[in-house]
């Protein structure tokens, strides 16, 4: 079916115009306005709404059989599509002329924003200026899109380059603390990158991937064929040791408040390897695994607290197998009753154990045992003979110990005889069970080991805080862990570490973030399903999986006629 | 042909679904290292008893034993486990494994290290990894799939993957192979290959095997003896020759017109 190109700027203006319109009404635009990329030249915000018009442009021009179109009707497109964008959001401001008390009902659509939003010129004014802005956005965009590549590639890296320093200079800030605050003054301003810095860094992404283009890729290249295989060996080793030294040196380089975020990226990341032996080896959609989790801290809050509640006043060391073990039991208490269940009724049961767990950890029933909605105080510290674990730093090594813990078992596991049995029960349950494979230990085992690596990172968690309550094991957990298990790439242990640090460290350093944490999984769902549905960090076989039809294609020319013989 | 042992023995097998009775009081014998067929029209209850063997379904009435002991109401792994293992009438391989997978998988009846064990590497553990490895590629080559080892499954075309469904039952070893229409959906040249590799798999290793099959040159070509099922029931049983020339066969598969005139036609 063809398309009018024009029709396409119209479709992808709007589109991105509704966009534009929606994140300023609910308030995204204004809080994200609060964080400066480039000192005094562009706020998070800003990039967030006019980033639309420029996608906008850009899109309007790219036509599905990639023809090329014209200087001329191409730029045009993209005005028209930039031009469009603009128009929802004009809408939404001249309904807060026509409707002044439009408040009541859109609470985020403040004086601020439409001040934001029109550059202080009033509603008329203004209107007009953010449709030629936005005009001329969508033009840019559709500029860039003709650009020859070799013009393209090095622009949009410096582009990224800039944005990304300057999206995360708090967190650089953080790691140039121990400079004298002069020096660093002249990079960073309050929030974001001086100006120009970020003209610095954009020239020099530029100039870099322009060499690289040129030269760099194949000079790169001929060194690493002329590597030999003991060379490479040594490489990797090389890199292995320098990537080891940087993990264990990272608390001491980030300081206290990333070592405090990269804590909890490493809790969930424990979470997310048990969780993918559950629905990514074995196929199981396990909902409520935060329940495992609350089980973990509950079990070492009782054991070490030496508050009211607890009630062995053991060390750390002594119940963390406990606690562990605790876990892993009631992973298999919730694997009997299942184990006939398949996709949607497992989802629902192991839901509905999550919320029955968290409700019981709230409930007055067990208030004299558990502490109800107090929660329990006084958790014990891990200790080494007089060394007590009471910084994020400290807390850094043993969560490090229990990711690698985690992640040998794991990659133990899934290439060993029960990795294959896991998998053969997420490929075909009726048929593995008729190979000889027994469901009932496939699936406890999986669900038991899954709970305990879920059962280890609660107990840590409990002993980090000192202080556990029953909202803190709400559902959104079990959500949350699954999301990053997805995002990263279903099966793939690297895929959990990259989901975790882009789903929870993320919100965790850009604060504006938290708030809209829901809508950005949303989104970043939505998008990973779209664009790449095996996930940031695929394992193999989904690569495969996904990519079949193309392996198919190619196998299928040559080999096409040739026979096999039946009996070798 | 001297009539050796008796393998897998069903004894008036019913199964019901409901009001619908799909297999009727089904007796059959199947002797030891014999090839032996099942047919019958569409909907006759073939498959359904296939299922009743390999342990998918709990069998209403009767007894089927195997080894001259009753499997009636064991669970599918236990009955791989004493050696049944079987293919299925549409392709069901773990798609997104890769081939050697597909077949270590079918090894599990002989496989005992435990996962403990496979956390440590223990040596016992690794030997046995490594004597799994080695007679999964062995099988790959017996089957013909020599250097496609870490194909995905579904990536194969659809006769590889027939013949890998049955390289991952003869994995686990069986003493008896239930074939679900080995040659559904392949042309002449594939399905007189398959008819062959069924004959030489048998002569080769003594192993028995009964299959359901529609085509009635792979049927009447290396069967000893055939089982007719109608509506649940068995009609006919024989050699290939008697059943040929079988009125009641003939008006089952034709019609009650055509059984006066007619013999299967080869």
């Amino acid at each position: 079916m063809s398309q009018s190109p024009i029709g396409r700027a119209v479709r992808y203006g709007l589109l991105a115009g509704l966009i534009a319109a929606s994140v300023s009404a609910i308030g995204m635009v204004e809080t994200f306005n609060e964080r400066d990329i480039i000192t005094g030249f562009l706020t998070l915000g800003q990039l967030l709404l006019y980033s639309t018009s420029i996608i906008a442009g850009y899109l309007a021009v790219r036509t599905k059989d990639n023809e090329q179109l014209n200087a001329g009707p191409a730029l045009l497109n993209g005005f028209v599509a930039g031009l469009l964008t603009a128009v929802p959001v004009i809408i939404l401001i001249l309904l807060t002329v026509a409707f002044p008390t439009i408040r009541n009902s859109l609470v985020n659509v403040s004086p601020a924003l439409i001040n934001a939003l029109t550059f202080g010129q009033g509603p008329y004014a203004g209107s007009l200026i953010l449709a030629a802005v936005m005009a001329v956005l969508g033009l840019a965009g559709a500029a860039f899109h003709i650009l020859p590549e070799k013009v393209e590639k090095p622009l949009f890296n410096g582009v990224m380059a800039t944005l990304l320093v300057g999206l995360f200079s708090e967190v650089l800030i953080n790691v140039f603390r121990p400079f004298p605050r002069q020096i660093v003054r002249i990079f960073f301003g309050t929030k974001g990158i001086q100006p120009l810095i970020a003209i610095i860094i954009f020239v020099a992404a530029v100039l870099i991937t322009i060499w690289w283009e040129a030269r760099g890729e194949q000079r790169f290249a001929r060194r690493r064929a002329s590597l030999t295989e003991e060379d490479k060996q040594r490489n990797r080793r090389i890199t292995l040791i320098a990537s080891a030294v940087l993990v264990l040196a990272a608390p001491w380089i980030l300081g206290l408040y990333l070592t405090e975020v990269m804590d909890v990226v490493g809790i969930f990341i424990i979470m997310g390897l048990g969780l993918n032996i559950v629905v990514g080896f074995a196929g199981l959609l396990d909902l409520g695994y935060v329940a495992f989790f609350a089980i973990g801290a509950y079990m070492m809050g009782l054991l070490t607290s030496t508050g009211e509640l607890g009630i062995a006043g053991m060390n750390f060391w002594m119940a963390l197998p406990i606690s562990v073990l605790a876990a892993t039991t009631a992973g298999i208490i919730l694997g009997i009753p299942v184990l006939r269940m398949r996709g949607d009724y497992l989802a629902i049961v192991t839901l509905a154990f999550g919320e029955i767990i968290r409700v019981l950890a709230a409930s007055d029933l067990l208030k004299g045992a558990i502490g109800g909605a107090q929660g329990i105080l006084k958790i014990g510290k891990p200790e080494i003979l007089s060394f007590v674990f009471i910084q994020p730093q400290h807390f850094y090594y043993l969560i490090l110990a229990g990711i690698a813990l985690a992640w040998f078992v794991s990659s133990r596991l899934r290439d060993a005889r029960l990795g294959r049995r896991w998998m053969a029960l997420r490929e075909d349950e009726d048929v593995a069970e008729a190979q000889g494979i027994n469901l009932v230990s496939t699936k406890l085992l999986a669900f038991a080991i899954g709970a305990s690596f879920s059962g280890l990172a609660g107990a840590i968690f409990a002993s980090r805080l000192s202080s556990i309550f029953p909202h803190s094991f709400n559902l959104l957990i079990s959500i949350n862990v699954l999301c990053l298990v997805i995002v990263g790439g279903i099966g793939s242990l690297p895929g959990v570490v990259l989901g975790a640090f882009v789903l929870v460290g993320m919100p965790e350093l850009l604060r504006e973030f938290a708030e809209y944490r829901l809508l950005l999984y949303g989104a970043l769902l939505i998008l990973t399903m779209l664009v790449r549905p095996e996930g940031l960090w695929p394992s193999q076989i989904t690569r495969r999986e996904l990519h079949a039809d193309a392996e198919e294609a190619a196998r299928e020319g040559p080999q096409h006629e040739d026979i096999h013989p039946l009996v070798g | 042909m001297v009539m050796s042992q008796i393998l897998l023995e069903a004894k008036h097998v019913v199964k019901r679904f409901g009001g619908l009775v799909a297999v009727n009081d089904f007796s059959v014998d199947i002797p030891e290292s014999s090839i032996c067929s099942i047919i019958g029209p569409n909907g006759a209850g073939k498959t359904t008893f296939f299922n009743c063997v390999s342990g998918f379904y709990n069998i209403d009435e009767g007894d089927i034993f195997f080894n001259g002991a009753s499997i009636k109401g064991r669970s599918p792994d236990k009955i791989a486990k004493r050696g049944i293992l079987r293919t299925y009438q549409n392709i069901r391989l773990f798609g997104n494994m890769s081939t050697i997978e597909n077949i270590l998988v079918g090894m599990e009846p002989l496989l005992h290290s435990g996962w403990i064990a496979s956390l440590f590497r223990t040596p016992s553990n690794r030997r046995e990894e490594e004597e799994a490895q080695a007679r999964a590629n062995e099988l790959l080559n017996f089957v013909g799939l020599t250097g496609l080892g870490d194909t995905l499954a579904d990536n194969l075309p659809y006769g590889d993957q027939r013949r890998l469904e049955i390289a991952r039952a003869l994995a686990g070893n069986p003493d008896l192979l239930l074939l679900d229409e080995p040659t559904a959906g392949m042309n002449p040249r594939e399905t007189a290959q398959t008819t062959e590799f069924i004959r030489q798999l048998r002569d080769q290793t003594g192993i028995t095997i009964l299959l359901i099959e529609h085509d009635m040159r792979v049927v009447m070509g290396i069967s000893e003896n055939i089982t007719v099922l109608d509506y649940g029931k068995k009609i006919a049983e024989g050699k290939p020759e008697e059943i040929q020339n079988d009125p009641d066969v003939i008006e089952a598969y034709l019609g009650r017109g055509a059984a006066a005139s007619s013999t299967i036609d080869l």
